[in-house]
């Protein structure tokens, strides 16, 4: 019941935003976000940005998950 | 899909797993691990991940699906509810086929009860909006991560003038099952902190498990990386002898939580005692409509009973959400209690354990 989903933000209303995933629009509302901004990626659940996903953060982690693999590797 | 493929790379997967039984390694004894969320449930179910663990991890699941934990009893209450001429029930999709004692929303529905599944609680404020001589109740189910988008929609009808719209209130939080559990007979090594529960609520609210019980505590994303990284952490701080709070999510779960989304929860709800199905009742634990909204509680603007909390004798679900016992354990599991005809809190939604058990378990029980 908790699952969220990233979804990129491509158009800001007062209360409401449109945010995009693999080509699907729909609104989510804002209420409980600051300064969100085209380009955006937020977590929607029902119908709720309830969070922002940053970017770089993510890229971060993933880089730390394959620095483990590589340097297992090295030593395998 | 940017952000959800990324974190679900196989070959990544596979080498994380080995880190982990590395790490796992270093333990001297079996470490029992909690997610108490329905969601990691059932992506460990669904991406096989039980399987795969180290033989030193013991996985167990808690009480965190929110339509399972809600009793039988409020599904009755929805019902007498949905049954009163001029009221519409709008509701997630899982409260639907949910039973009470003697139907379900679905069964109503079919006999004629006007029974709306909304994807968005304001959804439920248009249709009230849009029937001024109806009365638009809305199933108010969910943890934290639900339950700002609830007050929201309140806020909303207030602000639109909307009189017509109330919300039958079960909500709940995450925090005080978990030490409730921590201090019961379960001997846990560590929890894997819900996803989203912590984007609204942050780190804060877990630290008294670290720092009280000495259990530690992963904030841990869905997607299987996240639930193998977020592992390997807890593993890790057990090998240590560390009990801390640690966030595997930081792309999505910032320290403090959702400021904006705490401030809205405490303005519309206050904490309230509750009754979680197969566990009791947990002090302050729930949600209630704050008196100043109380124009938008259905329980009172309806004037409805307390709900029954009683239980089938035979279910044992109180002891599976407190990680004690498992699905197989239960002689009902399979035979009368399936996912069509549930028969406890574990099976009623999808999220359950018993219920992903039965979809995803590699003993079915038609193998058994």
């Amino acid at each position: 019941m908790c699952v969220a989903v990233p979804m990129k933000v491509v158009e800001v209303g007062e209360f409401d935003c449109v945010a995009e995933i693999d080509g699907v629009r729909k609104s989510a509302n804002i209420m409980t976000l600051d300064d969100v901004k085209v380009g955006d990626y937020i977590m929607v659940h029902a119908g709720f940005a309830i969070a922002k996903l940053d970017p770089v953060t993510a890229e971060e982690t993933l880089t730390l998950m394959r620095r483990i693999v590589e340097s297992e590797g090295g030593a395998a | 899909m940017k952000y959800i493929e990324d974190f679900r790379d196989q070959k990544l997967a596979a080498k994380l797993l080995d880190d982990l039984a590395r790490v796992a390694g270093r333990l001297n004894r079996k470490a029992t691990l909690m997610e108490v969320c329905g969601t990691h449930t059932m992506s460990i179910y669904r991406h096989g991940l039980k399987g795969m663990f180290p033989p030193q991890i013991k996985l167990v699941s808690g009480p965190g699906c929110p339509v399972c934990v809600t009793p039988m009893g409020y599904v009755d209450l929805a019902i007498e509810l949905a049954r009163k001429p001029g009221v519409i029930i709008t509701t997630f999709g899982d409260m639907i086929k949910v039973p009470g004692r003697s139907s379900s929303l679905a069964r109503e529905r079919g006999l004629g009860a006007d029974v709306r599944v909304v994807y968005s609680p304001p959804d439920a404020v248009g249709i009230a909006r849009a029937n001024p001589d109806r009365q638009v109740v809305f199933l108010g189910v969910g943890f934290e991560t639900t339950a700002p988008s609830v007050a929201g929609a309140i806020v909303l009808a207030r602000r639109g003038g909307v009189s017509n719209y109330s919300v039958l209130c079960a909500h709940k939080v995450m925090p005080e099952p978990m030490e409730a559990l921590t201090s019961g007979e379960l001997k846990l090594d560590g929890y894997i902190c819900p996803a989203h529960v912590s984007a609204i609520i942050g780190e804060e609210g877990y630290k008294p498990l670290a720092e009280k019980y000495g259990i530690p505590c992963v904030i841990t994303g869905f997607e299987p990386l996240d639930i193998i990284r977020g592992v390997t952490m807890l593993v890790r701080q057990v090998a240590e002898g560390r009990a801390e709070v640690e966030n595997e999510y930081d792309r999505v779960v910032l320290p403090g939580g959702n400021k904006k989304a705490q401030a809205l929860l405490a303005d519309v709800f206050v904490k309230a005692d509750a009754v979680w199905r197969g566990l009791g009742l947990i002090p302050q634990s729930g949600l209630s409509i704050a008196p100043g909204y109380a124009q938008y509680d259905a329980a009172k603007k309806f004037a409805l009973a307390e709900p029954d909390s009683r239980e089938n004798p035979a279910c044992i679900c109180g002891e599976i959400l407190k990680g004690l016992k498992e699905p197989l354990d239960c002689k009902l599991f399979g035979k009368t209690c399936d996912p069509e005809n549930p028969i406890g809190a574990c099976m009623v939604s999808s999220e359950g354990t018993c219920a992903a058990e039965y979809r995803y378990g590699e003993r079915r029980p038609a193998h058994a």
